[in-house]
């Protein structure tokens, strides 16, 4: 069974080592999934595996056969920028630009979770349907992306601004 | 040292004061900078604008590769060891087994590795990159625990890293001094050749007679850069000639330094570095890069090296601790009769500096009198070295937090006792400043801030378990230009590029430069483009000191003088420009024009067309740094900080910070913002929750993984104000000075004085964890 | 990381079958495991962590993630209705399920405080009940001694930096704490563990699932070779509808449990009638704070009372050179806790 990264297939390594993030890297040179720790404390090799957003270094990369793999590469469509990505460069969220698309692949993810209900722990209420896209909720829920040039507010603001006026159908996309 | 050498220095040092005092004599005119920057006068142009990153597209879409991510034919992937020691001699190493181990090219060590010269530290040449000058894997001495003691080549990285894990070393271990407590002797430090160390009158004495006094002591922690991007290099050998791919803030110098320690002629290293993964000091030449090319050579195969995070704490140093004493005396108006900064920092015996506390001191107040000193130690540890904002940033956290407490003493407001000691003329040197604005920072921001809001009662202010406190503090950074700027104009009939060897970090100098030279030039922001990280391009400028905008910007003024040049002897007599010298056109429109006459005016395609010329080349060196022995130049800054600390729990949480700098003027306020923010953030990390580990028993750093080392994550960072007056500098390069330090200074001192306003309790132990105010 | 092989399976006998162990006769002596070097893989995000710093250093890894992710309701004759958690359901799901939030608010707050939501999405139950110490000592093969790592070896962290360390139950072997979040709610819950292994199926109280160091501190469980977590069962528990999970960090968010506290509380006319009180970052296992509970039970709730019993539960606590503060920290935040959910204002004092 093939791995589908950004919609090709791709076939698992034979050594099980091989993180997912490595084989991105260094097999499959698909370098925008960054490794910043190789150890699960930075955010920097965030992917969607079948839409969720994971660690790409603490998954090794058999473990995603039958599985979507969806890297920065592959988040606009037809060689456009995704309106993350138009946002971040707007709001002046990135400097060096390194966390950069693991910041954009987790705030992917991210929002994908907030409408789904999923609750945090700034959540206030935890019977609540509808969580509020407060910007604390955004904070909280980005925390697992480092960023140590300091582009947390522009980050912020592009997120909040990108979804701020998207409705539920369109989450469902 | 020798007595030669004593003597050397000694005459060096006279023949040093008597240039600086000629120097500070001389007519303004004579000096960079005596002469205001015509851009300073220039309206409606491209400086100013809120540009977005010229590298924005390529960096959201992760399509700008880094060090790391050069792929080259035939390509091994190297790991290290470390050493477990910190002192001592490798008795045995027994490779056998990683050397047996499936795709693995090479195990080298010092048995044999080739041999090479020590590495140039820092400021010990005009090139010199690295951070120590230990020589790399020449011997079996071991100088620091972590120091890298084999490198494996394999055919993939999971090999390698294996095969690394099987090499089993013995050590014959010596005393080591790895903590203060077994430190050697302390002696005054020295910084960029000057003693760390200034008097003015009799400090001890008007210290001892004040009415009004603080003396208390303030410790900080070692830091780490932690750059998110590890540090990384690929590289290969092509006929005797290195290429590195490289992570640095520091291309020219690295290329130099490399080839002076493989023996080879400068430009037989290639150092390119176009994309780096944050520096902030960190990101200059270190123990990989060496090993990586001698293993390279070792093996005849293209080599990356990656350093894992815990590769980057063991071969790159950070920031050294600090043990500050601040004592202040005033009379009972608040003057300040008597500042004392003195203390400790460690170094280690190969690096390059002890950490420069006093730095922000030395132009800080107009005390009467004033006793500067740093005293360091050499410790078994991996070097310290530069890290965003040396000296000041640390250094304001105890002055700072010191003028508070004295302000409270005092019953005076705190801005108001540092406005009535502003000094008139640098109160060290005695120069004039080149421009200080510290009480409109302190104006603008009070009153966007709310400052009158604070209740100076300290604990007065709960909301539920929440205690909440206002702080505020003083950020300086002084204005640097270090020698050896230099850039290259090409002009055709589209436009320009500017060549020159400057870093984008992050900083936003490509954006920023490209602005600064469509002004200088007379052209769109489009028509210009700036190649910069690369070794072979004009110029050696460290992405250090905040220099950058400066070295740059002066680097093309000249450029752009020559071109100017150039470009009217192209003109010749057919030009409406005929028979005018370069001081009497400008340019604009794409375009040479008279300055008091416009309509005399001919384009670039134009004359270049007539010419018959495709293009213009020309290259400008930027002058001697002189003006900084003329004036006194520093950025300043009001950093105001709302803290709520939890009463039950002692966690501080910011949730307000206002920045209001005074960094004359501001080329771009969209990178401009950012790179204020940064510097705060990382301040509020220096504040609440960053130290390097180091346990003392080993000089081991315990600490070296992003979940043990606290970086402020998303939900640490409030939505963070930053203002500033935009008042030109009449005596720098388009009235600017550099911003990228500035931001972590003050900032800490800001925060513990927000605590201490909220809960009552001092803190002067850095970081400020919660067991501190439980 | 040292070489393996990679299996998945995708039910519980095929797990135990592919990591060689064997049913194992009643009364028969030998282990009923092949290869003690399997190890079971859920999320990977302790497990690959370990085994790329080589302490963990499997010949085969069994793929667990493939088992049930299921959560069901269960009950009993009386309607009791508790939950039965499968080992491979992801930590998120967990937190967002419906049931939990409303039936046991404290075990989504514990997870939602833990880790980051990457980290959450990925990680296992099981697995998170299995992840090991963060001391790093333990993490650094290469230059530290560990008694948890390599038996007899000594322990650094003893002397050396113990800011995130023990304070309760700890041996001079072994000072680490358990890191987990989600598993201090578990204690608290009376949560059931379901196991499959060579003595076939069991099931283990929770609170018995891990061991507090001893002079065996390199075994965090007592879990035998080749035992696998299949399930987490939540009996019914009505006063956790009123439960909460406090974090306290060095950090806001994303940092490991300096102490945590998670509670469940009834009061009837002032009175405690049921506690269940358990605390993170304290101990080597999640630690179910008996003593405390029996305090109150009957007692006022009362700050008075509610301090009473956190100062008991902490009058055996041993503070180490950097975690004295753990002590005074860990009764605030009980108190704080357990005045928040008897419904007092939120007050307290200190700093």
């Amino acid at each position: 069974m093939s791995i589908a990264v950004n919609g090709s297939a791709v076939k698992p390594p034979d050594d099980p080592r091989v993180s997912l993030l490595d084989l991105l890297r260094e097999t499959l040179h698909l370098s925008g999934t960054k490794k910043g720790c190789d150890q699960g404390a930075c955010g920097a090799c965030t992917v969607l595996l079948d839409g969720q957003r994971v660690l790409s270094c603490l998954t090794l990369a058999v473990q995603c056969e039958g599985r979507s793999v969806t890297t920065v590469e592959g988040l606009g469509a037809d060689g456009a920028l995704h309106p993350l990505q138009h946002a971040f460069i707007e709001h002046d969220g990135f400097q060096c630009g390194y966390c950069t698309p693991g910041q954009i692949c987790s705030a992917v993810g991210m929002i994908g979770e907030l409408r789904r209900g999923v609750p945090s722990h700034v959540t206030a209420d935890l019977a609540a349907g509808a969580i509020p896209h407060s910007r604390e909720e955004l904070r909280e829920r980005m925390s697992g992306n480092l960023c140590r040039c300091g582009a947390h507010n522009g980050i912020i603001d592009a997120i909040a601004e990108t979804y701020a006026e998207t409705t539920h159908a369109e989450a469902a996309e | 040292m020798s007595i030669v050498g004593k003597g050397k220095r000694a005459i060096q040092g006279a023949a040093q004061s008597v240039m600086k005092k000629a120097v500070e004599l001389a007519p303004d005119s004579l000096l960079p900078g005596g002469r205001p920057d015509p851009l300073i006068r220039r309206q409606h142009g491209q400086i100013g604008r809120p540009v977005s990153r010229v590298d924005g597209p390529l960096k959201v879409r992760g399509a700008a590769p880094f060090a790391a991510e050069v792929a080259l034919e035939g390509m091994v992937y190297a790991a290290l060891a470390h050493s477990t020691i910190a002192k001592g001699r490798i008795l045995t190493i027994d490779a056998g087994r990683a050397e047996a181990a499936p795709g693995v090219v090479l195990v080298m060590t010092h048995r044999n590795a080739p041999r090479l010269a020590p590495p140039p530290r820092f400021l010990s040449a005009a090139k010199a990159a690295a951070g120590d000058d230990v020589p790399v894997m020449q011997d079996d001495r071991v100088r620091w625990n972590g120091e890298p003691v084999a490198l494996v080549l394999a055919e993939t990285q999971e090999q390698a890293d294996h095969a690394r894990s099987l090499i089993r070393i013995t050590y014959a271990e010596e005393p080591a001094a790895t903590s203060l407590a077994t430190a050697g002797a302390h002696e005054v430090g020295t910084f960029m050749g000057e003693p760390l160390s200034a008097k003015i009158g009799d400090a001890e004495a008007a210290f001892a007679a004040a009415p009004h006094k603080v003396d208390a002591v303030y410790r900080t922690p070692p830091h780490n850069h932690n750059a998110l991007e590890p540090h990384a290099a690929t590289l290969v050998w092509r006929d005797g000639a290195l290429f590195v791919h490289d992570a640095t803030q520091a291309v020219a110098h690295t290329a130099w330094s490399l080839a002076r320690i493989f023996g080879l002629e400068e430009d037989q290293v290639h150092v390119s570095s176009p994309y780096v993964g944050g520096g902030f000091g960190g990101k200059t030449l270190w123990q990989h890069q060496i090993l990586a090319a001698a293993a390279a050579r070792l093996a005849d195969r293209p080599v990356r090296i990656a350093l894992s995070r815990e590769g980057v704490y063991r071969v790159v140093g950070g920031r050294s601790p600090t043990e500050q004493r601040v004592a202040l005396g005033a009379d009972a108006d608040g003057r300040l009769t008597a500042i004392i900064h003195r203390g400790v920092t460690p170094k280690t015996p190969h690096s390059a500096m002890p950490e420069p506390f006093i730095l922000p001191t030395q132009s800080a107040y107009a005390a009467k009198t004033i006793a500067l000193e740093v005293r360091t130690c050499d410790l078994d540890l991996v070097a310290n070295t530069f890290m965003r904002a040396p000296g000041e940033a640390v250094g304001t956290v105890a002055l700072e937090c010191a003028m508070d407490e004295l302000a409270e003493q005092l019953g005076l407001d705190p801005i108001e006792l540092r406005l009535r000691n502003e000094p008139e003329t640098d109160p060290v040197s005695g120069r004039p400043f080149s421009s200080r604005n510290l009480a409109v920072a302190y104006r603008l921001g009070a009153q966007r801030f709310g400052w009158d809001r604070r209740n100076p009662v300290p604990r007065s202010r709960r909301e539920g378990e929440w205690l909440v406190g206002m702080g505020c503090a003083t950020a300086t950074y002084p204005y640097h230009r270090m020698p050896g700027g230099a850039a290259r104009i090409t002009l055709d009939a589209g436009g320009a590029r500017i060549d020159v060897a400057a870093h984008e970090m992050g900083m936003g100098t490509a954006t920023a430069q490209a602005q600064i030279a469509a002004d200088r030039l007379g052209l769109p922001l489009e028509a210009v483009t700036v190649r910069y990280g690369d070794s072979s391009l004009p110029g050696v400028i460290l992405a250090g000191g905040s220099q950058q905008t400066a070295s740059v910007g002066l680097s093309v003024m000249m450029a752009h003088r020559e071109l100017v040049g150039e470009l009217l002897k192209l003109a010749g007599n057919d030009s409406p420009l005929a028979g005018l010298g370069a001081e009497e056109v400008e340019s604009a429109d794409a375009g040479l024009r008279k300055l008091d006459d416009p309509g005399r005016f001919e384009s670039y395609a134009s004359i270049l067309g007539r010419a018959g010329r495709g293009e213009l080349v020309v290259e400008g060196s930027a002058p001697m740094p002189l003006e900084t022995m003329h004036w006194s130049m520093h950025s300043h800054g009001a950093m105001f900080c709302e803290a709520r600390v939890n009463a039950v729990t002692g966690e501080t949480r910011v949730s307000r910070f206002l920045g209001s700098f005074d960094c004359g003027r501001i080329v771009n306020p969209k990178t401009a913002a950012s790179q204020f923010r940064g510097g705060i953030i990382m301040g509020l990390g220096l504040a609440l929750m960053e130290e390097t580990q180091v346990d003392g028993r080993t000089g081991r750093i315990m600490n070296r993984t992003l979940a043990d080392y606290h970086l402020p994550v998303h939900l640490d960072v409030p939505e963070i104000d930053v203002i500033w007056t935009d008042i030109p500098d009449p005596h720098t390069p388009m009235g600017a000075r550099g911003i990228g330090e500035i931001g972590i200074t003050g900032t800490g001192a800001a925060v513990a004085n927000a605590v201490y306003n909220a809960t009552g309790r001092r803190v002067r132990d850095f970081p400020i964890t919660l067991d501190k105010l439980l | 990381m040292t070489p393996f092989s990679y299996l998945r399976a995708a039910d519980a006998d095929t797990a135990l079958q592919l990591a060689g162990v064997h049913a194992r006769h009643p009364g028969a002596g030998h282990p009923g495991v092949e290869h003690p070097a399997a190890k079971y893989l859920g999320g990977g995000t302790n497990l690959v962590d370990l085994m790329r710093e080589t302490i963990e250093r499997p010949g085969t890894l069994v793929d667990v993630t493939g088992l049930s992710d299921r959560i069901a309701e269960t009950g009993d004759a009386n309607g009791n209705r508790g939950l039965l958690i499968g080992a491979a359901v992801r930590n998120t799901a967990l937190a967002e399920h419906r049931l939990v939030r409303q039936r046991y608010p404290m075990l989504s707050r514990a997870i939602v405080s833990g880790a980051s939501p990457q980290i959450r999405n990925m990680a296992t139950v099981a697995g998170n009940i299995l992840q090991r110490t963060r001391c790093a000592y333990f993490y650094d093969r290469a230059g530290s001694r560990c008694n948890k790592r390599e038996p007899g070896q000594g322990c650094d962290a003893i002397d050396g930096f113990n800011r995130m360390h023990a304070i309760l139950g700890a041996s001079p072997a072994c000072v680490a704490t358990h890191p987990s979040d989600l598993c201090v709610a578990l204690a608290a819950l009376d949560a059931t563990v379901h196991l499959s292994g060579a003595d076939g199926e069991r099931r283990l109280p929770f609170t018995e699932l891990h061991r507090l160091p001893g002079d065996e501190p390199g075994r965090d469980t007592a879990l035998e070779p080749g035992d696998l977590i299949t399930a987490v069962e939540l009996p019914a528990l009505p006063l956790a509808a009123n439960s909460a999970y406090r974090k306290v960090r060095d950090r806001s968010s994303y940092a490991f449990a300096l102490v945590s506290v998670a509670a469940a509380l009834s009061v009837e006319n002032g009175t405690v009638t049921d506690v269940r009180l358990a605390l993170g970052g304290v101990a080597h296992k999640p630690w179910r704070a008996l003593t405390a509970e029996q305090a109150l039970r009957g007692q006022p709730a009362t700050e008075a009372a509610f301090r009473a019993a956190a100062a008991a539960e902490l009058a055996a606590a041993q503070p180490l050179r950097d975690n004295g503060f753990k002590i005074e920290l860990a009764q605030r935040t009980i108190v704080a806790v357990l005045g928040e959910l008897a419904g007092h204002d939120r007050t307290g004092d200190g700093a």
